[in-house]
């Protein structure tokens, strides 16, 4: 059995499919996916993301240890409640997982990483933090609750348990503000509006469930990965990982490069691929036959090589079957992709595939 | 928990089995696999007239998760397919027993088929 977040009560009696995610038995769908899926983008949908590892990082040097750890550049969070998304790399430039930071005060920071490489990422930041005289604090107190689609951010404002509703809707992307002991971000993992709610673990079930009596649908994980691929978000562990850096997974624009003095884990690495080139980059496919794209499949990429999808689904925006590839750096075009022993053309496209409700792929 | 008619037989791969007063059988996913598949969104049918051995693969159901093989419960040939699920593959969530049933076959003569009954089946079902 896995392990539980405050909510896996509340998720069984609202008939929940439960899985096992990362170590963690977590909500795939409470009825439909496809329906959850469409809430989002429609109006809006509420999703337990509590299994994520919420740290916070004080001391005097955080900023340099955040300067050394992240290939995005801390330096940028010019104010407090300003968010960051970041890899973080290796020597090698792999990617040992990405997050988001957050500037809580002048030298106090939150970061978001995956549940998945939780024990890894608090081992690796440790190990730096330790001459640096900063602490760590995981925060396994709070829950996080995804509240995302167009009506997400008025409809949650009146239900916050502080009277914070103007300025939580005054947050611009990628802010944050506290509201006591609560913490409100216009961040996620959809391609929609909405918020990241981090909250005491004890006040989340009567959140979600004013959530749900104002309409917002309950949605599991099943329901995220189909967003967030239709938005083009990367996923870690399918489409980036340790053996692959940014530059070849589509976030070369997360990489900060400047200021050339700042020297983050990772940056030599980078800085000779790209001076040779990236073998390989990540591209979106699309694929009109009815089949659907999965993680793993092969593909041949005529006269060129070959690849593989890192991450496949069924795009309920679409209607067809979409995902992101791994090619070579040439590969243009169409591409075949072996889906159950038939080679199949995909065509390449750019990601995002749909935001804002708005298909942005042919 | 899932729903197991006691007048249907059963396949160890989560096939549904009903006898019609013709001899043919009628073919579907139970209802434990369409929950465990999730929203389906592709049904690859079979060819009316094919000749099917026990246990062949011959239709792919799939989610927006997983795909998977419907196999054929009988030897036989196929002389029906439900065309609906083409437009419709949600039928098999809403129905399985019913309007998301997949093929008719006629059993060759003599086939032999080792199914199981709704009881036995549930003990699979309940194991995962």
């Amino acid at each position: 059995m896995g392990r539980h977040t405050c909510l896996f009560d509340l998720h069984v009696a609202l008939g929940a499919r439960m899985v096992d995610f990362g170590g963690w038995d977590m909500p795939v769908a409470y009825g439909s996916q496809i329906e959850e899926h469409q809430a989002v983008r429609n109006s809006f949908g509420v999703f337990d993301v509590s299994h994520m590892c919420i740290v916070d990082v004080t001391g005097a040097r955080t900023r340099e240890l955040l300067g050394r750890l992240l290939a995005n550049d801390i330096g940028r969070l010019t104010t407090v409640g300003k968010a960051l998304y970041s890899c973080m790399l290796n020597d090698r430039g792999g990617v040992i997982d990405d997050l988001i930071v957050y500037r809580m005060e002048d030298d106090n920071f939150r970061l978001v990483v995956n549940a998945g490489t939780r024990d890894k990422d608090m081992a690796w930041i440790g190990a730096h933090a330790v001459n640096l005289d900063v602490r760590l604090l995981e925060r396994r107190d709070l829950a996080m609750l995804a509240v995302q689609g167009p009506q997400a951010r008025e409809r949650t404002a009146s239900l916050l348990a502080y009277d914070g509703s103007r300025s939580v809707l005054a947050l611009k992307p990628f802010y944050a503000t506290r509201l006591g002991e609560w913490f409100v971000a216009r961040t996620g993992y959809t391609g929609e509006d909405g918020f990241e709610v981090m909250l005491p673990a004890s006040e989340a079930g009567a959140f979600w469930q004013r959530l749900n009596s104002a309409g917002a649908r309950s949605c599991g994980l099943g329901a995220r990965d189909t967003l967030r691929l239709e938005a083009g978000m990367n996923l870690y562990g399918n489409d980036m990982d340790e053996h692959t850096n940014p530059l070849e997974s589509g976030l070369t624009w997360t990489v900060a490069f400047d200021p050339p003095e700042r020297d983050f884990i990772g940056r030599t690495a980078l800085e000779s691929i790209r001076a040779r080139g990236s073998q390989s980059k990540l591209v979106g496919l699309v694929l009109d036959e009815r089949a659907v794209l999965r993680s793993h499949q092969r593909e041949n990429v005529p006269g060129i090589g070959e690849g593989e999808v890192t991450s496949g689904t069924f795009s309920p925006t679409l209607g067809h079957s979409i995902g992101l590839a791994r090619v070579p750096s040439a590969t243009q075009g169409l591409v075949e992709v072996d889906v159950r022993g038939r080679l199949l053309p995909a065509r390449v496209v750019q990601p995002p595939f749909v935001r804002h409700g708005k298909v942005l792929v042919q | 928990m899932s729903n197991i008619p006691a007048d249907l037989k059963y396949a160890r791969s989560h096939e549904w089995v009903r006898q019609l007063a013709d001899g043919n059988v009628e073919v579907g996913i139970s209802d434990h696999a369409q929950a465990a598949l999730g929203d389906l969104v592709f049904v690859e049918l079979p060819e009316v007239g094919r000749a099917v051995a026990a246990q062949e693969a011959c239709a792919v159901v799939e989610s927006v998760k997983a795909a998977s093989d419907l196999y054929a419960p009988v030897a036989g040939s196929v002389v029906a397919v439900n065309e609906a699920l083409g437009k419709e593959p949600e039928l098999i969530n809403q129905d399985p027993y019913g309007r998301g049933w997949v093929m008719r076959v006629k059993p060759e003569a003599g086939a032999n088929s080792e199914l199981l009954s709704a009881s036995d089946y549930k003990a699979i079902a309940d194991e995962g």
